[in-house]
């Protein structure tokens, strides 16, 4: 799946138009995400997970600050994430279905905070390009 | 059997209560065809799906929108008893309609979606939660009868 110029203009104007709420949003995401899907909760027994919790919003926006970095070096994304995608693979080793979800539940944030912004064709795009942040973050796990 | 608390089934009918089924129905498939392109496979008679404009003006795909989500609503008022409800419709998504079930679930996320932009905040994480939970629900059903 490869993101064509159309894709990379539809994800930059959506990271420059969360700008610095890209926070905000990542813990909002997280949020969602163990809310949603309890699952996702194995992955951070060492979290408090309670609402409000300080660990959950500044995990948010490690991730968040992950997205914009891919959103910035969206020519090359494997590049700008060699080193998560490392960490990924030898030390998280989370099951890469989990990427789709917090991938819905950030779609979900942006179309919530933002409607007018998530238009049809910036929605493909923008899910094009977090499912290719997936495929980066788990490409070296075998 | 799924069990349903009094506050999921609360938050249900309260953002069910203020959908408008045909926009919405009109727009989570729209989305489906624009965002999942090759779930397009399944509407060759549908005319012109060339552009997301194209898609998003096109009669039959709002009006086969419509009909889905009217669907949801059946079961909506059936939660106990889903699979009941669903067995003829997944008989006929198998047998007739052949639609792998895995479309179902990029549906039902995309009707999320759709969903949040329209309730903003006030579609918060539990009424996330319960939503996600009722779409796969009605997926899990409508492929209950799969063979």
């Amino acid at each position: 799946m490869v993101l064509s110029g159309a894709d990379k203009n539809n994800v930059k104007g959506v990271f420059s138009k969360i700008g610095g709420q890209a926070e905000d949003y990542g813990a909002e995401t997280l949020e969602r995400m163990f809310a949603t899907y309890p699952q996702t909760k194995t992955y951070f027994p060492h979290f408090d997970l309670g609402k409000g919790s300080a660990q959950v919003k500044g995990h948010g926006k490690k991730v968040a600050a992950a997205l914009v970095e891919a959103a910035n070096n969206i020519d090359d994304i494997a590049g700008a994430l060699s080193k998560l995608s490392d960490l990924h693979a030898q030390k998280l080793r989370v099951d890469p279905v989990n990427f789709k979800l917090l991938g819905q539940c950030f779609l979900v944030v942006v179309a919530s905070r933002n409607p007018q912004l998530l238009t049809p064709e910036v929605h493909a795009s923008l899910d094009k390009f977090l499912c290719a942040v997936g495929t980066v973050l788990t490409a070296k796990y075998r | 059997m799924v069990h349903w608390s009094a506050e999921e089934k609360q938050l249900i009918s309260s953002v069910w209560g203020k959908v408008n089924v045909e926009e919405c129905g009109a727009e989570a498939l729209a989305r489906l065809l624009i965002v999942y392109p090759w779930t397009q496979r399944f509407f060759d008679n549908f005319g012109n799906l060339s552009s997301p404009t194209a898609i998003i003006g096109n009669p039959k795909v709002r009006a086969h929108g419509k009909k889905v989500l009217t669907s949801f609503g059946d079961a909506i008022k059936n939660l106990e008893n889903l699979k009941a409800t669903y067995s003829k419709l997944s008989e006929l998504h198998c047998d007739k309609l052949h639609v792998d079930p895995e479309n179902f679930r990029l549906l039902g996320d995309i009707l999320i979606i759709v969903l949040s932009a329209h309730f903003g905040k006030d579609f918060t994480p539990s009424c996330q939660a319960t939503w996600q939970k009722l779409v796969g629900v009605v997926a899990h059903a409508l492929a209950h009868k799969y063979h």
